[in-house]
């Protein structure tokens, strides 16, 4: 018997002229069946609901089909609908309910709300267009087809601890238009420079948010004639909708099938993708911002209220969504699974995580069910988990984020003290040796991979702004430079701003080498923020969400003009690939006792070998890592940093049983000798003792 | 501007020309022109495009519904695609599916 011959996929009536029937309750969302299309959506405190129909970009309805109090089941109204063209039509939700701020509920039946399951959204097809403010529904849920041929895609299926990570801006990557690619800012714009990422050697991309958002939110015009946008999109309004503005087909609906196909070429190069997810708010602000789902739907599920029906505001952006309410949860399990299986995503960073781990009132929980939830689940069980352990509500949880054995943690720790030591800050070196080997601080009871790694991200100055600027410069963001954060630990090198002070630059570029070996060598899992392996600067704006434009656009030029830095970078990428002893997943301290003849893995150093400068004006610190190459042979690595204002001599540990040490990298030269292609490091003359430049850092390798 | 759909089955080939634009509208006959050019199992589909100027994702759907009926043991043949049409089997990945060539295979 054929599926189309079950009584269940029979129409039992009809409205508003439509054969309908009873649907399925669950999958929630729309799915297309063999000969109609299943609506399901769930409202706890809904007394009605009527699923709207449109022709595609049609701004009146086509049909408003009133749900019979027979399709409902619990708190959930679900409806079979034959005869449609699933192509063509976009649909939406009217609620009926209370008004009743104080009790939590705003059900406004005038509303048409989107979906929360919508596949896909209409109303942003492309970057900036045409906005349509009076449109009566802006964001449009729409059907999508799961039929990609993705041939046997596998995903890479890295350990953890040998990721290297690139926090990439999707459209940023190409959209300037020195990129050359042929659809400038789109998902095909960066499958074009799969090569680029393959070449520089990262094996991971981190993409900031990609899920339905509305880039013209709060976007305003500057005296100028700059306008402002929301250029990030931590802002969801879709969680299951991929960006349709990102895609250049996104105008003609297949936007999932152009992301896909940059998942699956981002495999086949060997690159996992991870993506930031926001699920700590919506795009619906406060009571005061649009109503374009979730507040329709079920504004008291949805949302943390005060218990005089306010919005809580641990997000920092009008609204928090509460994601350990068990129906919210769900809601988010459901999306995460979703894009794992269905869209091949390997990881996601979940961006103020510490907000899920709250409960639906705001305080903290010691055992959080959504965190559990996601770190035991099967269909997630080979994804990455990773937590931005902070949120603004004031919850910061790094190293101690609730990780059930999964969950990593950007280590903000880490952030702050490398960059406290590379500008001299004294007494940094115990601290810094804590960052170095994973921060076992923080981590003791989870390992290194516990511990992302990074000195810059998304968020504050790029690597070459660090060392650029003393504060930050967010004029252009039309603030009176009030926004964004003013701890930023960077020291402008003598001069704020652009220099043509030779000596000025050089510092610069010596402490942007500085900075990537530090992250190069650490133990735990090293994040790059696009953009720096070629001295990007945003001209010291350390918050530039709202700058779709050359302040935040990667400039491809930088390749060519800063090949020396690129290069530079790319080498020590490959230089950590090549040697385990940087990527070890157990503390150092444990299991020292079997190494016979060998010196223990890790071992601290100063300007005297064997003895670092713990003291509190100290500004140097060395280390060697020993250990064992792929093939078995024995490897040491030698890491010394100067941080003192002039050269200083460091004596040298002997390396067991006749290897000598080779030099890689010592950021004091000018490139090309800054660093050395891997198995052409020369031999160190003096294998006793090496002069280190002032500011700079040195890497040997045993051979 | 409607689609026009003429098909032929030579020996093992079956060949679809298609002229106008492949929408939503037309898609429907478009899938119906495979179903009947597959009956005879043949083990090569060309798909002549030179005359389709544009393709919506319906269009795109037919094709991934093509490929996957006909299964891996079936060739399928993309020939003179219009540059917007190329565009939209690049940008969407399906390209890696199928041979696009400039004329027939013999």
């Amino acid at each position: 018997m054929s599926p189309d011959q079950r009584i269940d996929y029979y129409p039992t009536r009809e409205v508003a002229g439509y054969r309908v029937r009873p649907g399925r309750p669950l999958p929630f969302g729309a799915w297309l069946g063999p000969s109609g299309v299943n609506f399901s959506v769930f409202s706890n405190n809904a007394t009605a609901c009527t699923l709207v129909l449109f022709e595609r970009h049609e701004r009146t309805p086509k049909a408003e089909i009133d749900l019979p109090e027979e399709f409902r089941v619990g708190n959930v109204w679900s409806v079979m609908v034959f005869d449609l063209d699933a192509e063509n039509i976009e649909y939406a939700f009217r609620m009926d309910g209370p008004f009743d701020p104080p009790a939590g509920h705003r059900f406004d039946r005038s509303k048409l709300l989107c979906d929360p399951y919508a596949k896909a959204m209409g109303g942003r097809d492309v970057w900036l267009g045409d906005p349509d403010w009076l449109n009566p529904y802006i964001h449009r849920s729409r059907l999508i087809f799961e039929d990609f041929d993705w041939e046997d895609d596998r995903r890479p299926g890295h350990p953890i601890g040998d990721l290297v990570i690139y926090e990439a801006h999707l459209r940023g990557f190409t959209r300037h238009p020195s990129s050359g690619v042929k659809a400038a800012g789109t998902y095909a714009g960066l499958r074009e420079k799969i090569p680029y990422l393959r070449a520089l050697g990262i094996n991971c991309i981190e993409l900031m948010p990609i899920f339905e958002f509305d880039e013209w939110e709060n976007s305003r015009e500057l005296p100028d004639g700059q306008r402002l946008v929301n250029y990030w999109g931590y802002s969801t309004l879709g969680f299951f909708a991929p960006k349709a503005g990102y895609a250049a087909t996104g105008k003609y609906g297949m936007q999932a099938d152009e992301l896909k196909a940059l998942v699956k070429d981002l495999h086949r190069a060997g690159i996992e993708v991870m993506l930031d997810v926001v699920f700590n708010h919506t795009g619906e602000g406060n009571e005061r911002g649009p109503t374009i789902s979730f507040r329709g739907i079920d504004n008291k599920t949805y949302y943390m209220l005060t218990p005089d029906g306010w919005y809580y505001n641990f997000s920092g952006t009008g609204n928090t969504l509460a994601c350990n309410n068990p129906v919210v949860r769900s809601m988010v399990l459901d999306c995460l699974r979703y894009w794992a299986a269905e869209y091949h995503i390997d990881g996601f960073r979940f961006d103020l995580a510490s907000i899920l781990g709250r409960d639906v009132y705001g305080a903290p929980l010691s055992n959080p069910p959504l965190l559990e939830t996601l770190a035991a689940d099967p269909v997630l069980a080979r994804c990455k988990l990773i937590a931005e352990a902070w949120d603004p509500g004031g919850l910061y949880q790094v190293g101690s984020f609730p990780s059930y054995g999964r969950w990593a943690e950007w280590n903000g720790r880490y952030r702050d003290d490398v960059r406290r030591f590379l500008i001299g800050e004294p007494g940094m070196a115990a601290a810094m040796a804590q960052r170095i080997q994973g921060s076992p601080d923080l981590y003791w009871a989870r390992g290194t991979t516990a511990s992302v790694n990074f000195v810059t991200c998304h968020d504050g100055f790029t690597l070459l702004d660090l060392f650029s600027y003393n504060g930050k410069h967010n004029e252009a963001n039309g603030e009176d430079n009030n926004d964004g954060s003013n701890d930023n630990h960077s020291w402008n090198s003598g001069w704020e701003g652009p220099s043509t002070d030779p000596t000025v630059n050089a510092l610069r570029a010596r402490q942007v080498r500085n900075a990537f070996v530090v992250l190069l060598t650490s133990q735990g899992i090293p994040l790059i923020l696009m953009g720096d392996e070629v001295g990007h600067s945003q001209g010291g704006n350390n918050n530039a969400y709202c700058q779709d434009n050359e302040i935040s656009w990667f400039d491809w030029g930088l390749c060519e003009r800063n090949a020396d830095l690129l290069r530079f970078v790319t080498t020590m990428i490959a230089f950590r690939r090549a040697h385990p002893v940087l990527r070890t997943r157990i503390w150092f301290d444990r299991g020292q006792s079997d190494r016979d003849g060998e010196y223990p893995f890790l071992t601290f150093h100063g300007t005297e070998a064997w003895s670092a400068d713990f003291s509190g004006a100290s500004r140097t610190l060395a280390f060697m890592l020993e250990g064992r190459l792929e093939n078995g042979a024995r490897d040491a690595v030698y890491v010394a940093m100067n941080m003192y204002w002039e050269g200083l001599s460091y004596t040298l540990p002997e390396p067991l049983d006749g290897r000598r040490w080779h030099v890689v990298a010592n950021t004091s030269l000018p490139s090309p000798h800054d660093i050395y292609d891997l198995g052409a490091e020369p031999l160190l003359e003096d294998q006793r003792r090496i002069l280190m430049g002032a500011r700079s850092v040195m890497v040997l390798v045993t051979r | 501007m409607s689609l026009e759909i003429a098909s032929a089955v030579t020996g093992s080939t079956a060949t679809i020309t298609l002229v106008g634009e492949l929408d939503a509208a037309s898609a429907p006959a478009f899938r119906e022109a495979i179903e009947k050019a597959t009956t005879g199992a043949p083990n090569r589909l060309v798909l002549e495009l030179g005359g389709l100027s544009f393709m919506a994702s319906a269009g795109l759907r037919v094709l991934i519904f093509a490929k996957q009926k006909l299964g891996t043991g079936v060739s399928l043949y993309v020939v003179a695609p219009q540059a917007p049409v190329l565009d939209t089997l690049e940008k969407t990945g399906f390209v890696q599916s199928v041979y696009v060539v400039a004329s027939a295979p013999t």
